[in-house]
């Protein structure tokens, strides 16, 4: 029996001890960081990883206490910090419950840096993922070329082959991938999209009360549209209903033409050094426009967005300040709600990156009440993640499966019609379980349900 | 201190390798609970999925002679859940099923490693509650709170755990499975059930309870009353409790704790400018609660206090999040928090702060009390930095002298927390030799070689160490 970290074991390692040489390098700013955690383990129950094994190791507070022990020199840097950084979803449900205010998804990033600066890492999949991450996420054309290839195997049924003979890692990416829509849903948005000045509403509707019906509406401001790097590809469709709501309510939507991928997968890979790049551009797309806000409708990107101050403080800051959730930027002016209506049974399933990330939980809902004839239902548990967390289901597709399968149990009990996620990410994995468990659910971007409230007005 | 070769191969062929643990930076993360004050290293960690594993998990332990250690998800505060001596840590966390849910007899049978407020979320749409309410509630588990007879707020009210464990299966230490107790919350004989809740995990791993579960309120209020020192809020409480009333819950937070909480996620709005606060919460019929609000009013408006009330359950909800939350909280001030647990006689409650004060301003640590008061039930909590070890030894020296205040006035060492490691050699305090050799002669009736949870709650005996020369404590820090 001692007294807890009185001191490093000298026979692992010579670095700092408690009360020693505070750690230099990459291991100082995780140092810092695991100080706030006072042990509680409130955040056990809420970490995906936790519920799935029952090992502190694979703990919220397990891992910040690993980091610690490895920062303190107490043990070496190795395999089992390394494994767990990466087993770890990053869904940062955690700091959800966290009372302490341990950042655990700040700490996630630097510890995964500091795995990939050390090399524990190695490997053809490390080396495909970073080749994936630098060279074909971010840049537009090749990311399009890879998406045409994508849709061209879907198209000749041969994704349905190769599912039959690739072994699992390689089959993973094509099970999970939707289909990819039709080039029209990914032609890229105009410019500019003009606020709808006169919306036409249905002056007797209920919701419609608080609203001088008929009246011209001013127009509330301009926004820039985030359009990101796989989102315009796959799901360029919630990109062109974001800008129609968004124009609905009269805001001028303008989508800067020299932005690129936000960052959010590489810096979460370990690469904060090309994340901070690609920061770098963002940066310089969005400073030009003048506009009220900058509109992301993928949680993901906004909470990296949102975070930009740790890539690069000072600049990255006062970009973090302008970012909206769609969502978020309606229920903050008052959604001008659709004549049109949207019958249907509706399970939210909050996306982690905007509930924990971003902290916005009660902001969609509000919103999504305000769709006639939508019936918000609650299912048990939405605020857990759904496994997707990036890339996570092709690199950990065990543990992302079990994860999914709880979350799918939960939506199934409540039995909606619609499944509503505003992340790509959650989208392709909720979509990819429920086929693959026979769920009746159509699953769809909320900003997708309210498009289709206001286009049945029109129709 | 690592685990003999061939018991690591004995467990790994019992769970398999992926849930059995042996490599040091692996157990690292279990070398303490949810004290930071104590640590020790298990030589190996193993996760079970049913009592038929933890039974033959238990056998293979002893035929190599390693004592063990079952652990839930490690919330608890007095380092009873960390392993001495190279045990082996028993991790019951995935015996995680609720077995069944009886709403018309009013209980549920689960395994140990439920967490408490999945329980209490379970049984809700049959109307029942599980009352036993610790503010780790979100995490900490059944099996926990059985070995802890852990308390919460509502203990005030609905009572510790001890009163709704109406049955339990547990393993012995020679791997013999028994079931004590009876659904019915009536059973003849020797009370063992009272035996094994809050034994610690010292006379074997429980692997099955069944409780009582509570009807919930037809309505609640919950009161915060506004006070301009913890003092006056103490006495308020006393003639609150004297008055006769019964409320479900009366929690004292200080101002330096609201301050931590206001500036976190439970943030639920706390008034800034009281000294202290008073959570009163009265459940009962609807048309009873009205009048008992009226007396606590003008109980309260002797002291000096402001009311408010919860306007709904939401915000009824954020001032017990906040509550809870509130040791995590402390976690802002610095590295570490030391929760302390003691209890008095209400009566004395107010010299008693006020003497924890004095202790902690000689020892020059920060105080902050966040505590059960209509239980007398304190919870003096010191934050400090393990790194620093001048600071470490005048918070354990503060330890003592609170303890020993306690006491003084007739309290006790511990009123939820359980003895663990960390109060263990402080029983003298409240116990005689003879009384704790009593103690030890009932634990050696279920664990005659001391392996399960060894070096917890009793300080060794001479009795023990002459017949067993191995059943020796562990070396301990001078606290």
């Amino acid at each position: 029996m001692r007294q807890l970290f009185e001191g490093a074991d000298p026979a692992v390692s010579g670095a700092a001890a408690p009360g020693g040489a505070i750690p230099e390098g990459p291991l100082a700013a995780i140092y810092a960081g695991t100080l706030d955690c006072v042990h509680c383990g409130l955040c056990l129950s809420s970490c995906p990883t936790y519920r799935e094994t029952g090992r502190e190791l694979s703990s919220p507070r397990g891992r910040v206490h690993l980091m610690r022990a490895v920062a303190e020199g107490r043990i070496e840097f190795g395999a089992t910090l390394a494994e767990e950084a990466y087993l770890c979803l990053g869904c940062r449900a955690c700091e959800t419950a966290c009372p302490s205010g341990v950042r655990f998804g700040r700490l996630l990033e630097e510890t995964r840096a500091a795995v990939e600066h050390a090399g524990l890492r190695r490997g053809f999949a490390r080396r495909l993922e970073r080749f994936a991450l630098r060279r074909v996420i971010p840049n537009r054309r090749r990311l399009r070329l890879a998406v045409d290839a994508l849709a061209w195997l879907q198209r000749l049924r041969l994704d349905r082959a190769a599912l039959a003979w690739l072994p699992r890692r390689l089959a993973a990416p094509l099970a999970l991938a939707p289909r990819v829509p039709p080039r029209a849903a990914r032609r890229p948005l105009p410019w500019r999209t003009r606020p709808v000045m006169d919306l036409a509403v249905a002056s007797q509707s209920d919701v419609m009360r608080t609203h001088r019906a008929s009246v011209p509406k001013p127009p509330r401001g301009r926004v820039l549209l985030f359009t990101g790097c796989v989102m315009s590809e796959l799901f360029g469709d919630v990109h062109h209903a974001t800008a129609r709501v968004l124009a609905a309510n009269g805001f001028e939507v303008v989508v800067p033409h020299s932005q690129v991928c936000c960052g959010a997968l590489q810096a979460h890979a370990g690469d904060a050094a090309f994340a901070r790049e690609l920061l770098r551009i963002n940066l310089e797309a969005f400073a030009g426009a003048r506009a009220d806000a900058i509109v992301v409708n993928s949680a993901g990107c906004g909470a990296a967005l949102r975070e930009a101050g740790d890539w690069l403080p000072g600049e990255g800051d006062a970009l973090a300040r302008r970012i909206r959730d769609p969502l978020e930027l309606l229920d903050e002016v008052g959604l001008r709600p659709p004549a049109g209506s949207m019958h249907a049974r509706a399970c939210y399933d909050d996306p982690c990156h905007l509930v924990h990330g971003q902290r916005i939980r009660e902001a969609p809902r509000r919103v999504l009440r305000n769709v006639p004839g939508l019936e918000l239902v609650e299912h048990e548990d939405p605020t857990s993640c759904c496994g997707a967390a990036g890339i996570y289901n092709l690199t950990h597709p065990e543990m992302s499966d079990a994860i999914l399968e709880r979350k799918l149990r939960t939506l199934a009990a409540a039995d909606p019609d619609l499944i509503l996620s505003g992340n790509p990410g959650c989208l392709m994995q909720l979509r990819a379980g429920s086929r693959r468990l026979g769920l009746r659910a159509e699953v769809l971007h909320p900003m997708t349900v309210l498009d289709r409230a206001y286009r049945n007005q029109e129709s | 201190m690592t685990a003999p070769a061939g018991l690591l191969a004995a467990l790994r062929e019992i769970v398999g390798s992926e849930r059995c643990l042996s490599r040091r930076e692996e157990l690292l993360p279990w070398e303490c609970d949810g004290l930071t004050l104590h640590g020790s290293l298990p030589s190996a960690v193993v996760l079970p999925r049913d009592t038929h594993e933890v039974a033959r998990i238990v056998r293979a332990c002893r035929r190599f002679d390693t004592p063990f250690v079952p652990r839930g998800a490690g919330t608890g505060l007095s380092g009873g859940a960390i392993a001495l001596d190279g045990g082996v840590v028993i991790e019951c966390a995935k015996l995680d099923r609720i077995l069944a849910i009886d709403g018309a007899n009013r209980l549920a049978v689960v395994q140990p490693g439920v967490v408490n407020a999945a329980l209490s979320q379970a049984v809700r749409p049959h109307g029942l509650f599980y009352a036993p309410d610790p503010s780790s509630q979100m995490a900490c588990t059944i099996g926990g709170n059985v070995a802890e007879n852990a308390g919460g707020p509502h203990t005030l009210k609905y009572g510790t755990t001890t009163n709704h464990v109406l049955a339990l299966e547990l393993v012995l230490p020679d791997g013999e499975r028994l079931r004590l107790g009876s659904a019915t919350g009536w059973s003849p004989g020797v009370d063992l059930v009272g035996v094994v809740v809050g034994s610690e995990g010292t006379v074997g791993i429980v692997t099955e309870v069944t409780v009582r579960l509570t009807p919930l309120p037809e309505a609640t209020e919950t009161l915060l009353v506004l006070f301009a020192d913890v003092v006056s809020a103490c006495r308020a409480v006393g003639a609150v409790i004297t008055s006769g009333l019964v409320p479900a819950a009366m929690e004292i937070v200080d101002r330096r704790t609201i301050d931590a909480v206001e500036a976190s996620v439970y943030a639920a709005g706390l008034p800034r400018d009281a000294g202290a606060v008073l959570l009163v919460e009265l459940d009962g019929p609807a048309e009873a609660l009205p009048p008992q609000i009226e007396r606590i009013r003008a109980l309260c408006a002797v002291e000096g206090a402001r009311v408010q009330r919860a306007r709904d359950d939401a915000e009824r909800e954020r001032f017990w999040r906040a509550r809870k939350g509130a040791f995590g909280a402390m976690g802002r001030l610095a590295p570490d928090l030391y929760v302390h647990d003691a209890v008095v006689p209400r009566s004395r409650l107010p010299e008693v702060l006020a003497r924890v004060g004095e202790i902690c301003d000689r020892h020059r640590l920060r105080l902050s009390n966040v505590f059960h008061a209509g239980d007398g039930n304190l919870h003096p909590n010191i934050s400090f930095d393990r790194r620093d070890a001048d600071e470490l030894a005048r918070v354990v020296a503060a330890g003592r002298e609170i303890l020993e205040a306690c006491v003084a006035v007739g309290g006790v060492i511990s009123g939820e927390h359980g003895i663990g490691t960390e109060k263990r050699d402080f029983m003298g305090l409240v116990f005689s030799a003879d009384d704790l050799e009593a103690q030890h002669r009932l634990r050696a009736a279920f664990d005659p070689d001391g392996v399960c949870n060894p070096g917890k709650i009793l300080p060794t005996p001479r009795f023990c160490v002459e017949a067993n020369p191995k059943a020796r404590g562990y070396d301990h820090v001078p606290l």
